[in-house]
């Protein structure tokens, strides 16, 4: 087992110094820098010896290589520097926010198992049947409804909906506050990108606990839990529906590491100043410390996740452990 | 006589064939995958409204009429006109042209680079696939759309570099999928006699692999026409896919949809509605397409 761990924990580093590598350079590919954007901001005549100072404060007038392994040995010392748009420390400007990305993935992923495991049981023990198909078509929905405009649609729901029942429109407070400082306002406020990210990615995981289990139904102890007359109820929830977990938790666990960065787009419709929010400013203000420091976050979720997951499996199923 | 003999066979072959009229047949396929063929319906009604867009609509997409700004749905302007002034059928007919267009193009070009790469890593095996097995890895660890909205910061914003955009993403998610499938097609003997018989690698990746692995190919690039349709939406709404005034589903709930969502709702639901109908087709469509295709998941 700690051999495996090791190789695993050894096959991270590729991909980690992979997605710097990406990083890194397709930000240096994007035209202009963020001396010449903060200056051009200004609208005034720019002195080019202005932009040289700005960029030698930054660092980056140095070759290529050097801005490199200057970028990577910081991240692997969890030394991020600091933001190149508004000079505050990276992981301070990161901290803010993850608290708030965090919550919502953490409540995302809540709202998306509730949903899924029921309704894919659902889905898979009444197989063919309207039922069946009804779940199918509201997973599939799911998929098909872009998150921004569920959210877009349940702020104007919310809207319709409290006009006619107090006749005072209600929207979810713009401010955020830490759950520990006032609850209800929390969570008044980010159940709806919760709930509209939440439903979507629902679907894959009903749609994967469905096939699991209707896979798992046809095993045969689960034939021979029947023939000794078990009832029904425990068939499903003592043999099947435990067998049929391992895929589910790992697609529900890709998806929260994937939410961490990926709620670009809902955070824009409800708002919110989350990691997403604050990537797209720092691409926009092409901020290469920040941008690159951010994307390895994102990634390093995603590797660890991973590995969590694959742990997961090798402890629960023997046959890869050993393989 | 042995030509005698051929066509005489040909022609017993020919009886044994379906030769149950089409719509027959279209009935059975109705009866068998009823969803399949709604999503089929949805698509090709899609198909229908990107091509003849100009003569469904008297409207310009482009047109504004300042003096009907935010109308209500109903009379001339039958989904109402957005803030502009601009007809939100006509620009929801028109916009299907860019989502069809969108979608295909990144779908069958990030497919088909999948399918090549992914066949060949497997072909080829060894120090080539662990290298690129380890590339795919990094693609891979970034969600969807941070690596589209980061690739459109470094080409800019516009119809082309957002279908870049789209079809990095896609490469190594079918590159994936598809070698794993064809490692154990390479195990199978008739590679090996392929190998024998002295062709190429060209033409045993081709002719010999690429064909047996086109079932979950066609699986994922139905998925991926669906998903390139929404990410473009999602790019659009952002501010950095499709740029105004080119009608497009997502650019049309930028802006005006949020401000307005309560004066003049209409503005905000339709496109969404076209967005999703539009992914919902796809989607039931390719799932049709996949418990068709792979055995495994047919219903017993």
């Amino acid at each position: 087992m700690s051999k495996y761990i090791l190789k695993r924990v050894l096959l991270m580093i590729p991909t980690l110094i992979g997605a710097g590598i990406l990083v890194f350079f397709l930000m240096r590919l994007i035209p202009g820098d963020v001396c010449e954007l903060r200056f051009a901001g200004t609208g005034l005549y720019v002195d080019q010896e202005q932009i040289d100072i700005c960029r030698k404060d930054l660092g980056i007038d140095r070759p290529m290589f050097v801005q490199f392994a200057d970028f990577m040995f910081g991240f692997f010392t969890f030394d991020f520097g600091k933001s190149m748009w508004t000079g505050k420390p990276i992981l301070e400007e990161i901290g803010l926010r993850f608290e708030l990305s965090l919550q919502v993935a953490i409540m995302a992923t809540f709202v998306a198992t509730v949903i899924a495991i029921p309704l894919g049981a659902i889905s898979a023990i009444k197989q063919d049947t309207w039922l069946d198909y009804a779940v199918r078509a509201f997973s599939i929905a799911g998929i098909a409804i872009p998150s921004f405009w569920l959210g877009i649609m349940i702020i104007l729901g919310l809207l319709i909906v409290t006009q006619e029942m107090t006749g005072i429109p209600w929207m979810p407070p713009i401010e955020y506050k830490p759950i520990w400082e006032d609850p209800v306002h929390n969570i008044s406020q980010l159940i709806w990108p919760a709930v509209a990210t939440g439903y979507r990615y629902s679907a894959v995981a009903t749609r994967m606990t469905r096939s699991a289990l209707l896979e798992v139904l046809r095993e045969d102890y689960i034939r021979t839990a029947r023939a000794k007359g078990l009832v029904e109820k425990i068939v499903i929830n003592r043999h099947a529906l435990k067998n049929s977990m391992l895929p589910v938790v790992t697609i529900i666990g890709i998806e929260f590491a994937f939410l961490m960065g990926g709620l670009v787009v809902t955070e824009q419709v409800f708002n919110l100043n989350g990691l997403g929010k604050l990537f797209v400013e720092s691409v926009t203000n092409h901020d290469y410390a920040m941008t690159q420091s951010l994307v390895m976050l994102v990634v390093l979720i995603f590797v660890i996740t991973n590995f969590v997951i694959d742990l997961a499996y090798a402890w629960l199923d023997p046959r890869i452990r050993y393989s | 006589m042995t030509t005698v003999s051929e066509s005489a066979l040909e022609a017993q072959i020919e009886d044994l064939e379906d030769k149950t009229p089409w719509l027959q047949r279209a009935k059975t396929m109705a009866r068998k995958q009823p969803v399949g063929v709604a999503g089929l319906a949805v698509v090709i009604l899609m198909i229908f409204a990107a091509i003849f867009a100009p003569w469904l609509t008297p409207y310009h997409p482009e047109y504004n009429d300042f003096a009907n700004m935010l109308t209500p749905p109903g009379g001339d302007y039958l989904l109402g006109t957005d803030q502009f002034g601009r007809d939100i059928l006509t620009r929801i007919l028109y916009g299907a042209r860019t989502a069809l267009f969108v979608g295909f193009a990144a779908a069958t070009v990030g497919s088909v680079l999948g399918l090549v790469l992914g066949v060949a890593s497997a072909y080829f095996g060894g120090m080539f696939d662990l290298i690129f097995q380890r590339i795919m890895d990094v693609f891979m660890a970034f969600p969807l759309i941070i690596l589209a909205l980061a690739v459109v910061a470094t080409l800019g914003t516009g119809t082309q570099n957002v279908i870049i955009a789209i079809t990095i993403p896609f490469v190594p998610q079918c590159a994936r999928v598809v070698r794993s499938n064809a490692l154990a097609i390479r195990e199978i003997p008739y590679v090996d006699a392929a190998r024998a018989l002295g062709f190429g690698h060209a033409r045993i990746i081709l002719r010999h692999m690429v064909p047996n692995v086109m079932a979950p190919f066609l699986i994922l690039f139905t998925a991926f026409v669906g998903q390139a349709i929404l990410l473009e939406a999602s790019l659009s709404y952002l501010g950095m896919g499709v740029q105004e005034p080119t009608p497009a589903w997502g650019l049309m709930l930028q802006g005006g949809a949020e401000e307005y969502a309560e004066s003049a709702p209409w503005v905000a639901i339709w496109p969404g509605v076209a967005i999703s109908l539009a992914v919902f087709g796809f989607n039931l469509f390719g799932d049709a397409v996949r418990d068709t295709l792979d055995p495994r998941l047919r219903s017993r």
